[in-house]
């Protein structure tokens, strides 16, 4: 599939800081593309820059081809991690004002109805809750019809709720056909939107791929999963040992990868470990980054 | 265009829209110009002001000047002010105007000026004659002179200045004060994140508090003229022209101020740094004759001085459009210098 843009050893250094570290990447036409990361690893620099709001210290940024012009500024759609609108106009307003602004537009109409505003459209910006307020950002990202759509964490600060119907929201809109770039910290939310992975850390790209390519290519395994505290005494060498497969020990459980899960359970069984709280799983994302980095997603 | 009146229309219903900012537009203004109609309208003051013609500003020892001055009747009360006059037409149209009660020019001629229409002027005069000692010496020595013209209250010399400072803080912190908190809370960063312009950007902001001025000092001009019949004799279409170019110096300077300023911590100590040398230095509430002549100058550079001066020709002289073409100009310049700057040092973002 055609790259609709490309990112060359991408750099932007803040004085001593290198935040974004030689990134390189493309993203095909058509599809979903995260940039997956703790905070601090460079994803909004990165994104800023390709948006062309921050200039970058070094590197090269095609669109379509061709470097950057007044086409990329008309045919994109960027809504911003934190974006304050003014102060006393109303939903309809913001959206009509924006839309003047360009000179390609989608009707306010369709707008509405695909970012479900029907609801707040004569309450005053200012005045909308989190979910509310996402959704309008996402209809001013989308009053220009872009060809690729930009997104910075959208649903950091949502609750569980407002985040799925945003989900579904973004889903809509790549069925639309749209290129989609999302910056998140959320597991859950890069696997179920994405088509592709860029994942960073500390400014730098530490792989780049499918989801599912990229579980494939890392793991050949499943794992067990148990609560601490239902691992009595999980530090003590003897239970540790009277495992075969070497254990993990994190924050929230007990993870064991395994080849032969019947024979893990059996393991566990024999020497009297409560199995109240365990699952079997496939690795995750998180296990990915946690294998990659040594940290997890949300620190 | 469309960009700009669509921006123009969002800043504009921000403006009327926030009651809190409507109110005090119109009412702040007014209630000032009401407070000093009250208070000098008594005309309590005791002070007579003596012009003298001077080739160098200098101080100048009244006694040295008109003997009577300095003996009898003068030598308590009332007190005198002497001020020094360099400019010759400008002494004479305050005599005129009553701001002096008599303009003496000590050189080989020995005249002196004096409005047969003011009491206090030709009180002071009678004050003089009426010093038998005095009397002859000042009839042979000096040549009396009259200038006729209506009297100015100090309301109708103050008004021009209170019109212009509604402007000064209406331009400074409606339009700076406002993009820099544009900056900060990421409003400019989504509107760098369109095809935009920062040009049409800053172009439509003026414009939209020119247009919000232009009509809160119109309404602020009939209603005060309603209650306190301030003296305008000169052309109403001049004085709206005064008004646009002063308005958009103003707004240009705040511009300016507001380029790369992203802390509104500093843009209010930057504003009061501005605002505060043009609300005591441009004449707003009293003249600088008699101020030391590097005051003077310096003035100069305030645009409110030329704004203040322009409207107040035109309302109490008469003015015409070649009387107040010089700051008609420098307003202008001012406007191009600080507009210019402003283009090219705007920043959307703060870094």
């Amino acid at each position: 599939m055609t790259a609709i843009l490309e990112v060359f050893n991408l750099t932007k250094s803040f004085r001593s800081l290198r935040a974004v570290d030689d990134v390189s990447f493309a993203i095909p036409k058509g599809s979903c593309c995260g940039l997956l990361g703790p905070n601090g690893a460079g994803k909004t620099t990165t994104i800023e820059i390709i948006e062309n709001i921050k200039q970058a210290t070094s590197g090269k940024i095609l669109y379509k081809g061709k470097l950057r012009d007044s086409q990329f500024s008309s045919e994109t759609g960027i809504q911003f991690q934190t974006t304050a609108l003014m102060d006393y106009l109303k939903t309809r307003e913001v959206l009509k004002l924006f839309s003047k602004l360009y000179r390609h537009t989608q009707s306010i109409d369709d707008l509405i109805e695909i970012c479900q505003l029907e609801e707040f459209l004569e309450t005053y910006a200012t005045k909308l809750s989190g979910g509310q307020r996402q959704r309008l950002l996402l209809a001013i990202a989308l009053v220009n019809d872009p060809e690729i759509l930009f997104l910075d964490e959208p649903t950091t600060g949502l609750d569980p709720q407002a985040r799925r119907n945003f989900w579904t929201l973004i889903r809509n809109i790549k069925k639309r056909g749209k290129t989609v770039l999302l910056t998140t910290h959320y597991m859950e939310e890069a696997e179920l939107l994405c088509d592709q992975l860029v994942i960073m850390d500390q400014g730098k790209v530490i792989a780049d791929g499918s989801p599912s390519a990229l579980l494939k290519k890392n793991f050949n395994h499943s794992y067990v999963c148990l609560d601490r505290e239902d691992f009595n005494n999980a530090h003590d060498s003897s239970h540790i040992n009277c495992i075969s497969s070497p254990i993990e020990i994190r924050e929230d459980c007990i993870a064991i990868p395994t080849n032969d899960v019947e024979k893990t359970l059996s393991e566990l069984i024999s020497k009297n470990i409560t199995l109240q709280s365990l699952q079997v799983r496939k690795p995750s994302l998180d296990d990915l980054f946690l294998k990659l980095t040594g940290h997890h997603l949300r620190e | 265009m469309k960009q700009i009146f669509a921006l123009w229309m969002a800043r504009n219903r921000e403006y009327y829209r926030d009651k809190g900012s409507l109110f005090w537009s119109f009412i702040a203004t007014p209630l000032i110009v009401i407070i000093l109609a009250l208070a000098f309208s008594s005309e309590s003051q005791k002070i007579f002001h003596v012009g003298v013609l001077s080739i160098a500003p200098t101080t100048v020892d009244a006694s040295k000047l008109i003997p009577t001055i300095s003996s009898g009747i003068f030598s308590n009360e009332p007190t005198i002010e002497v001020i020094a006059y360099t400019d010759f037409e400008n002494a004479i149209s305050k005599v005129r105007f009553h701001e002096l009660d008599i303009f003496v020019d000590p050189g080989e001629a020995r005249r002196y000026w004096v409005n047969p229409e003011s009491e206090k002027g030709l009180l002071l005069e009678k004050l003089m004659l009426a010093d038998k000692s005095q009397s002859a010496n000042l009839q042979i020595l000096w040549q009396r002179q009259e200038i006729k013209g209506q009297k100015i209250r100090y309301i109708d010399w103050v008004i021009p200045g209170i019109l212009a400072m509604n402007i000064m803080f209406s331009g400074l912190w409606g339009i700076g004060y406002v993009i820099v908190r544009y900056r900060k809370n990421g409003v400019l960063k989504r509107l760098q994140a369109t095809p935009l312009s920062a040009w049409k950007f800053l172009v439509s902001q003026a414009l939209s508090r020119l247009f919000v001025m232009l009509a809160v000092t119109t309404i602020v001009f009939i209603s005060c003229d309603l209650f306190i019949d301030f003296m305008m004799i000169g052309n109403y279409l001049l004085l709206l022209i005064i008004a646009i170019i002063g308005n958009l110096a103003i707004i240009s300077m705040s511009l300016l101020m507001a380029a790369r300023t992203s802390s509104e911590d500093l843009a209010n100590g930057m504003l009061n740094l501005i605002s505060f040398p043009m609300l005591l230095l441009s004449e707003l509430w009293f003249s600088l004759d008699g101020a030391p002549q590097w005051l003077q100058e310096f003035s100069q550079i305030l645009p409110l001085t030329h704004l203040v001066k322009a409207s107040r020709s035109v309302m109490l002289e008469g003015a015409n459009f070649y009387d107040i073409a010089p700051q008609l100009a420098i307003l202008g310049l001012m406007t191009v210098i600080f507009i210019t700057l402003a283009g090219v040092l705007f920043r959307w973002d703060q870094d």
